[in-house]
């Protein structure tokens, strides 16, 4: 067969890979556009009818041959289309890439259908949605065999197969059964594969005969049927044999395969194996493999407008045209207020050279870095945070030099001073808790704050610098944990050959009776100390990140006298029985801490709580409790059920309750409703695409106005407590209103108004803006909702 | 009890509206016992009389109040507002940033009281209306708008110490009776074992199907005020089920169905229990909000006595 030559082929057609392809039709180059999916933009096209769509970030230029602004999909997609007209893009749609070999100037691209296209360079916009997995077997393409379902309601009266045991397919199932037969086919014996609340209301559904499984089935081919009653016939090869279900449709949800694996076959490396890295670029998007370029979500840059922006800069790079980015007007911006930095590049070369830290990374992730972080200009004396604050961010110092203030276990304070090419703040990062230290600026300071999100994401890429970081932190870790007046070279000795662990909530770090292997600094997450009374096992206390724990047995010389667990997603640094013996032997001060520890804790046991409060505490980490910073409880032997906590939450957030009374659980009259307990690290800021979600100062964690309504944030919280809302002009009653009963009562906000209009996530803030705290406890007449932080447990229990 | 389990309405910050009404209380009486004031007709119309009258009313002004401020605890919304302006700017925010933390703790008292607070004021100055407006009132009573204003007021007071009886021990019950379920789940519940043991049923004598049937369609739950507030619905059909199933089960024996007999009389007993447990949890909810519908409503009827009272002693002027 000839195979086709082209200059540029580009492929996946999402926003990156189309503004690539229109910007080399305006070029005039041969050029092909590759999308695997029958339709262009696929992503974008399965997103649900009439869903509005963000333009985030607000602050970025978009420079693209395409158009693109904040809209509702279809008009997004219309748009599109007419442009790729007008310039005459060339693309190929239902064309799947299996393999692509070769170097610059000359690649083959290897098509599922056999064929083969050569190329000059190849851009890769795949992002990383994956590909759809398909039934794999004869009939997978008939046209009433599909692998979405945008609008449940489209279909009524029908028989559908739903194919897949998972989440996707049970809700499927779930929002299709209400108006049509459904029969969910599952591989596997049990729905093991779900979320517990899916499964429950799955169970539901099957008992009352809304929805039928067949479980240990395997499809075995699909054949359309002569028109009549239904148009496909189902085969599938169940545990009593084959059965053949006629039906109208044959919806299969079985998941993405992830494209990192197909990536790494066309010989791109990722730095490391965690899940959310991403392959390493040169500063013009070209990965390892020379001539091979990405951009998009695949590269990092997981917004529409940053894809589009990197795709119209890649034509140009492979052309050899010197674009300056998009963002370089803003990092310009940045650097502007630094006296001695005239140019981005050489505000750049300036971070690299001072700051060690980021040596690894290419010049591509330093604008990155840099487009994210601020760089604060301090005069002399300027506090940059408090001690106790609950902010996150990560601090390089470029010029000048930072004393920092921190306050030992006992109370004694001690200073250590920074210079430049240091960093600061990755305690607080990295614990998620309070500020450890008040930061001061000691001389004229240069900083560079980055917050939290970017830091991590840049930890996850780069392991060198997770590495460098680990150097230095270790120390500091334990210097606070342990002893801060500890001289460095113990320090040194210390951390020499120091472990970090990890534990996952549950795991044991170790048992009552074992041999003491050394003292543990819990660097991130919480443990519970636990003892075995009366073949009972009893929590004797709740330890957080920032303390150590096993020091009973190394002063006592004795085996373990206590189990530890992990309350939550817990890091510790273990440092080695012996140096540490070495270590108190040497210094009579921190003997001396580590003693009176012990002494303490020796005391604390003989008012252990008893099993009932031991019960309480056990039932609250299994709630999730233990990672969380402040919780809202209720006293259910107080709570009169007035629901005036939900009814004045939704007051004072425009008409939209973040707390949920009556869901949650109850143990000994204590009920945890479900609300936000702004966990020490959030699991909704894990992947939220325009970086809506911050902790402020006071530890909320909130939801700020660029939020684009995806509801990523919804998905990943364990607790249920995020819900996507419409906001709406909402008045507050007057007294009169009040007084007179008018005005329509926060509860009472109107459904159908709110049909069509973008969601955003809603969550609770602590009413951080509001004067005398929460409402949800100032609205509690009785006193029954309070809030509690887990390191006041002991307290509160006893 | 733990520490977990805050003060109750009555010890509210170690029985600070306890102490500031029976100082009130003394007070009051100290004086009717002490001074002896030469006035008019009634008790009322001297100026010991008039104090106690309008202390008397300005406390049954804030007592109402609360209604309001439970309502509106989540602030006004002209100072909600103001507050966002500001925090918006940038630049003010940085600047107050340290300050807000302090005035945040400090206002948490002042503007800020919670409701917890002014519901255990409103008890406690209730309760001390009995004392000042029966001294007020130098207990001379007739036929008249006066002492309606009184009977009225101490018809409020009455249901609201019905009410603070049900907050302070009907939650405990609450959450007992109900576990971790809500009353729709046992809703459901009862529905299913309605339908299994229909299905049941299906292949037994008429008399038993009868007997089910009834007990499926005529059970009430909730139903008239009476039934929500007592628990209970006379001749419960469900109850007469099971307690029939068991002569039934012997007279039906012969027959070859024994087991399907039995399940279906775990099936009722099942849904007697839950049925009980529903019923309890429907009293209890009503007899919580119950005297609200008398109190608040009898509040107002002596909001508007109390105004016929006042503007009818201008005339004894």
């Amino acid at each position: 067969m000839m195979s086709e030559n082209f200059k540029i082929v580009i492929v996946g057609s999402g926003p990156g890979g189309l503004s690539a392809a229109a910007r080399a039709a305006e070029h005039g180059i041969s050029h092909l556009l590759l999308e695997a999916a029958p339709h262009l933009a696929n992503t974008i096209y399965h997103f649900q009818r009439g869903k509005p769509v963000m333009a985030e970030p607000a602050v970025l230029p978009l420079r693209s041959s395409m158009s693109f602004a904040a809209g509702i999909r279809e008009h997004i997609l219309e748009t599109w289309r007419e442009e790729l007209t007008r310039h005459q893009v060339n693309y190929r749609v239902g064309a799947t890439v299996t393999n692509i070999s070769g170097q610059s100037g000359a690649f083959q691209i290897k098509l599922a259908s056999g064929e083969s296209i050569n190329a000059e360079f190849v851009v890769l916009a795949i992002g990383v949605q994956g590909n759809i997995r398909k039934l794999a077997v004869p009939g997978e393409d008939l046209p009433m065999v599909q692998y979405h379902l945008d609008d449940p309601d489209a279909f009524s009266n029908e028989t559908i197969v739903v194919v897949g045991g998972g989440d996707a397919g049970v809700e499927n199932s779930l929002a299709l059964a209400g108006q049509n037969r459904v029969i969910l086919i599952n591989r596997q014996e049990e729905f093991s594969n779900c979320k517990e609340a899916n499964y429950d209301q799955l169970m539901a559904a099957v008992a009352q005969g809304k929805i039928e499984t067949r479980v240990s089935t395997l499809t075995e081919r699909i054949d359309a049927l002569a028109p009549g009653n239904f148009n496909l016939a189902y085969v599938a090869q169940t545990p009593e044999g084959h059965e053949q279900i006629d039906c109208h449709r044959v919806i299969a949800r079985l998941g993405a395969k992830p494209p990192r694996q197909l990536v790494e076959s066309f010989g791109v490396r990722f730095p490391n194996s965690d899940s959310t890295s991403v392959p390493q670029l040169s500063e013009q998007y070209e990965s390892n493999v020379p001539g091979l370029y990405i951009v998009g979500a695949l590269a990092g840059y997981p917004l529409i407008k940053q894809a589009m922006n990197q795709g119209y800069e890649v034509i140009e790079y492979i052309l050899g045209n010197p674009v300056e980015p998009a963002d370089e007007a803003l990092l310009r911006e940045k650097f502007a207020d630094v006296p001695d930095i005239h140019s981005v590049s050489e505000g750049i070369a300036l971070l690299r050279v001072n700051q060690p830290l980021l040596a690894p990374l290419t010049t591509l992730q330093l604008r990155e870095f840099m487009l994210d972080s601020t760089v604060r200009v301090l005069p002399r004396g300027e506090v940059i945070f408090n001690r106790n604050d609950y902010s996150n961010s990560f601090f390089s110092i470029l010029e000048g030099r930072v004393a920092i203030q921190t306050e030992g276990q006992n109370g004694e304070e001690a200073v250590f001073g920074l210079e430049a090419g240091n960093f600061f703040g990755e305690m607080g990062l990295l614990s998620g808790r309070r500020r450890s230290g008040t930061a001061v600026a000691s001389l004229d300071c240069v900083l560079v704050e980055t917050p939290r999100r970017s830091m991590l994401k840049l930890l996850y890429s780069a392991a060198g610098v997770q590495r460098k970081l680990d150097e230095v932190s270790l120390k500091r870790v334990v210097r606070s944990c342990l002893d801060t007046s500890l001289p460095e070279r113990e320090l040194d000795y210390l951390v020499h050959e120091a472990q970090s662990k990890r534990y996952a909530v549950g795991d044991v770090l170790f048992n009552e009776g074992d041999k003491a292997d050394g003292l543990y600094m819990i660097r991130r997450g919480s443990v519970t100390v636990s003892r075995m009374v009366a073949g009972k096992e009893v929590v004797l206390a709740y330890i957080s990140a920032g303390n150590y724990v096993g020091e009973m047995a190394l002063v006592s010389n004795k085996p373990r006298s206590a189990t530890v667990r992990a309350a939550s997603p817990t890091e510790v640094v273990l440092l080695e029985a012996v140096r540490v013996a070495d270590v108190l032997g040497r210094n009579t001060s921190m003997r001396r801490k580590v003693d009176s520890r012990y002494l303490k804790q020796v005391r604390s046991d003989e008012y252990a709580p008893s099993s009932e409060s031991s019960e309480l505490i056990n039932f609250l980490m299994g709630q999730g409790v233990g990672e969380a910073t402040d919780v809202l409880l209720i006293d259910y032997a107080r709570c009169i059920r007035c629901n005036n906590c939900e009814t004045s939450c939704a007051d004072a957030h425009d008409g939209t309750s973040r707390l949920d009374r009556e869901a949650g659980s109850t143990y000994a009259q204590i009920h945890v409703p479900t609300s936000c307990r702004h966990c020490e690290h959030p699991h909704c800021m894990k992947d939220c695409p325009p970086d809506a979600i911050h902790r402020s100062v006071n530890g909320e964690v909130f939801i700020s106005d660029n939020c684009i309504g995806c509801g990523n944030c919804q998905t990943n919280c364990p607790y249920g407590v995020i819900q996507m809302a419409v906001k709406t002009e909402y008045k507050k009653r007057s007294v009169w209103q009040v007084i007179l009963g008018t005005g329509k009562q926060a509860s009472e906000a109107d459904e159908a108004e709110t049909g069509n209009l973008p969601k955003k996530a809603v969550k609770c803030d602590m009413c951080k803006d509001i004067i005398g705290g929460p409402v949800c406890v100032r609205a509690c007449p009785t006193g029954a909702a309070f809030r509690m932080s887990p390191e006041n447990f002991m307290e509160y229990i006893k | 009890m733990n520490k977990m389990q805050g003060a109750t309405l009555l010890k509210y910050k170690n029985y600070r509206y306890f102490k500031a009404t029976s100082l009130l209380m003394a007070l009051a009486i100290t004086a009717y016992v002490l001074i002896r004031p030469a006035g008019g007709e009634s008790y009322g119309g001297t100026w010991l009389g008039y104090v106690l009258g309008i202390l008397s009313t300005l406390i049954m002004v804030f007592l109402m109040w609360y209604g309001i401020t439970k309502r509106r605890i989540s602030g006004a919304p002209e100072r909600r507002q103001q507050r966002i302006r500001t925090t918006r700017s940038d630049e003010m925010a940085a600047q107050l940033k340290f300050e807000r933390r302090k005035t945040r703790r400090k206002t948490r008292g002042l503007s800020g009281a919670t409701l917890q607070e002014w519901l255990s004021a409103h008890v406690y100055l209730g309760a001390s209306l009995i004392v000042l407006v029966s001294l007020h009132t130098g207990f001379h009573f007739g036929m008249n708008v006066h002492t309606l204003a009184y009977v009225l007021m101490l018809l409020v007071i009455t249901s609201g110490f019905y009410g603070l009886n049900v907050y302070l021990n009907y939650p405990r019950l609450i959450t007992l009776n109900m576990a971790e379920d809500t009353l729709d789940d046992l809703l459901l519940k009862i529905a299913e074992l309605d339908e299994l043991a229909c299905t049941r049923a299906l292949g037994l004598p008429d008399e038993v199907n009868a007997l089910v049937l009834k007990a499926r369609h005529e059970t009430r739950i909730g139903g008239t005020l009476f039934q929500q507030l007592s628990g209970e619905q006379r001749d419960c059909p469900t109850r007469h089920a099971v307690q029939q199933m068991l002569h039934l089960g012997e007279k039906y024996n012969q027959d070859d169905q024994p087991k399907i007999m039995r399940d279906l009389y775990s099936a009722l007993l099942r849904k007697e229990k839950l049925v009980l447990r529903a019923r309890t949890e429907i009293m209890l909810k009503a007899r919580l909000e119950c005297w609200l519908y008398l109190h608040a409503p009898l509040g107002i009827a002596l909001l508007a006595a109390l105004t016929a009272h006042i503007v009818s002693i201008f005339f004894y002027w």
